[in-house]
């Protein structure tokens, strides 16, 4: 009888191509998603050794990061050009990269464009059980279906582009299990927000993290996304939770995904695939779900997290010597003193989208709140950027956009926006944001930009009221 | 890549714990199609101080870089590695990296030395007036003050460093292997082929 495995080891084990002698493998990549940031300088690599992309077929490119998020083509249809000279040439690379090396392009003004790790489970591009790789870190997202996938830098993008395959030692195992019921309110962005701030920032540094537990096999593939999104946070490469049936009815039917009597077939190795009783994992946390409330940054490290209904904290409670000196340079940065309540933090801008809160059950969370509601007039910017074109139309349908646009938000076309601020989306210098992205990283939303992480339906709340609020109060 | 086995020189005594990758390099200096220039827009929140460690004459075109836990979270633009690249930065130590940024540090000949805190707080001290030497093929860590630290490195990495190795090159030599994968994979998991 073979050893019992966990879901890592088993995608692992299917993938390996060859193995040396020191434990480092050669692994087959199933899946390579490129965007316009990370992969100009692979392709001009490829060009200047005469290599070709071993796997087109395997490839797929879009592009999302330096897109502005403003109209795209004209009133007569005809495509708007790009301000920004260096994002215009970004994007004009990819669009020539991609037809010479025969890839898979999803254009910038197509139905389908959105942010690449929105774009991949959304087309059935990404699978359970499939490696995916993408030069972004945020690439752990597309753990939430079951895929192991993760973020690497150009020179593997290149190393992907022409041989499939890369280099890796094996990561080892952690297990995050949130058992119970979460509270109202309470969202996937809260568990995962909740679970960094309990592993911290290099919490999961040289492992593969799988969550599971009650409260993560209740989440619907959106939340699950969320979750997955977020194991880079706590220094997890990759994130994995098993595919189950929610899985599966998400994925059926979608583009890339198998077929008929290929679908049947797909869904048994899915299914194989889940960890075995009697498995092990290097290291095991356990969460209970009813600890959890809406949650938010204080800090410029995604480990600051505090409850909503809690303060921010004194440098000098932190155990850790170096984490003394960091609170108290974030606290300088982000303009916050000791004992200050949460909810009295004013907030000037609103971000909702990113990779980790742009799809449609985001868009639903969020609108639920400023339904019927105006946006606070100390509110100066708020803008909502649906994660796809296609997430965009569903809200359309839905009656979203208006309920956002008679509440004073802005309503955007997908791209990453001001998550990084590589496009002209920016919150100003010492300016505070509450932001549905992933990273409250100094100058992350611009030089100078104040950042607090909070779940889509939070930073609808404070678009609302113009501070930090828990959102349990404005629910019906 | 350029080989790497001696540094000898000025270490950056910086220290700090959890640095990101967009503090190494902001996402506005990503905006480019080549590798070359990114030393200009490296640490630029910090360096925006004038009295910052980078700008500092002792320490113009120091080649080590000694840092804090957790240095190069985030992100995984490799243009932190570049950046540092085109600082003169060869050598990183630090008590540990993000997994990303000590690959990309390794394929772009930087050398992400890993040390245990107390041995960083003395080379921190060490460095604020003196060199540092770090020797790759032997694993340490030295001063002129009689301190020998030695450290691990994967077996793989030292060797791609101390050659200066092309991985893709490498990798090539297993095309037959990778034919052979994708053979048994089409047999055993048709499916996994994209259905559109």
């Amino acid at each position: 009888m073979t050893q019992p495995r966990t879901l890592y080891e088993k995608i692992w084990d299917a993938h390996v191509v060859e193995q040396r002698a020191d434990g480092t493998c050669l692994i087959f990549i199933d899946r390579h998603l490129v965007h316009e940031v990370t992969s100009p300088q692979a392709f001009a690599g490829l060009r200047a050794s005469g290599r070709r992309v071993r796997r087109p077929d395997l490839t797929l490119a879009v592009p999302d990061h330096n897109l502005p998020t403003t109209a795209r083509r004209d009133a007569a249809g005809n495509r708007l050009p790009i301000a920004d000279a260096e994002s215009a040439a970004q994007l004009a690379a990819l669009e020539k990269n991609a037809p010479e090396f025969g890839i898979r392009y999803i254009d910038a003004v197509a139905p389908e464009q959105g942010i690449v790790h929105v774009v991949g489970p959304e087309q059935g591009f990404s699978l359970p059980g499939t490696t995916i790789v993408c030069g972004d870190s945020h690439t752990a997202c597309h753990g939430g279906i079951g895929a192991l996938a993760f973020g690497i830098g150009t020179s593997e993008v290149e190393h992907v582009l022409a041989t499939q395959t890369l280099l890796l030692q094996p990561a080892k195992t952690m297990e995050v299990r949130v058992e119970g019921d979460v509270g109202p309110g309470v969202s996937a962005k809260d568990i995962v927000l909740h679970i960094t701030g309990v592993i911290g920032a290099a919490g999961g540094t040289g492992h593969v993290i799988e969550y599971t537990g009650s409260a993560i096999r209740a989440l619907s593939v959106e939340g699950r996304l969320t979750i997955s999104n977020m194991a880079i946070e706590g220094g997890a490469r990759a994130g994995l939770i098993a595919p189950d049936d929610t899985t599966f009815a998400y994925l059926k039917g979608r583009p890339y995904a198998p077929k008929d009597a290929d679908w049947d077939a797909a869904v048994a190795w899915w299914k194989s695939l889940a960890t075995d009783p009697g498995a092990t994992y290097d290291k095991v946390v356990v969460i209970d779900a009813a600890d959890i409330a809406p949650s938010v940054t204080w800090g410029t490290s995604p480990e600051d997290v505090v409850p909503i209904t809690g303060t921010v904290p004194d440098p000098a409670s932190f155990a850790d010597p170096s984490k003394q000196v960091a609170a108290a340079k974030s606290l300088a940065y982000m303009g916050l003193e000791p004992g200050t309540r949460m909810q009295d933090v004013p907030i000037e801008n609103i971000f909702i989208g990113s990779c980790t809160n742009s799809r449609i059950e985001d868009m639903r969370a969020a609108a639920a709140i400023v339904k019927g509601r105006k946006k606070a007039d100390t509110v100066k910017w708020a803008i909502v950027v649906p994660g796809s074109g296609l997430v965009k139309a569903q809200a359309e349908a839905e009656g979203l956009d208006r309920i956002f646009i008679d509440a004073g938000l802005e309503w955007r076309e997908p791209g990453c926006s001001a998550c990084l601020a590589m496009n002209p989306d920016k919150v100003p210098a010492g300016e505070r944001c509450a932001s549905t992205s992933n990273r409250n990283f100094v100058g992350r939303q611009g030089p100078g930009s104040r950042t607090h992480l909070v779940s889509p339906a939070m930073a609808a709340a404070a678009a609302v009221t113009g501070r930090l609020t828990d959102v349990r109060e404005l629910m019906a | 890549m350029t080989p790497l086995e001696k540094v000898a020189g000025r270490a950056i005594p910086f220290g700090l714990k959890n640095i990101d990758t967009d503090v190494i390099i902001p996402a506005h200096w990503l905006k480019t199609t080549t590798r070359e220039g990114m030393g200009r827009g490296a640490f630029e929140s910090l360096r925006a101080d004038p009295d910052n460690l980078f700008d500092r004459p002792e320490y113009q075109g120091a080649p080590i870089l000694i840092a804090g836990d957790n240095f190069g979270c985030g992100s995984s633009r490799e243009h932190a590695a570049w950046a540092l690249g085109d600082l003169g930065i060869r050598v990183v130590i630090a008590p540990s990296y993000s997994d990303i940024f000590s690959g990309n540090a390794v394929k772009n000949g930087i050398l992400p030395v890993v040390l245990p805190q107390a041995a960083i707080d003395r080379l921190l001290e060490v460095a604020a007036t003196d060199p540092v030497f770090v020797d790759l093929d032997y694993q340490t860590v030295t001063t002129e003050f009689q301190d020998r630290f030695t450290f691990e490195i994967d077996p793989f990495r030292k060797m791609c460093l101390l050659e200066g190795l092309d991985e893709i090159s490498l990798t090539e030599k297993s095309d037959a292997a990778i034919g052979a994968y994708e053979k048994q994979l089409d047999a055993d998991r048709p499916w996994m082929r994209p259905a559109a």
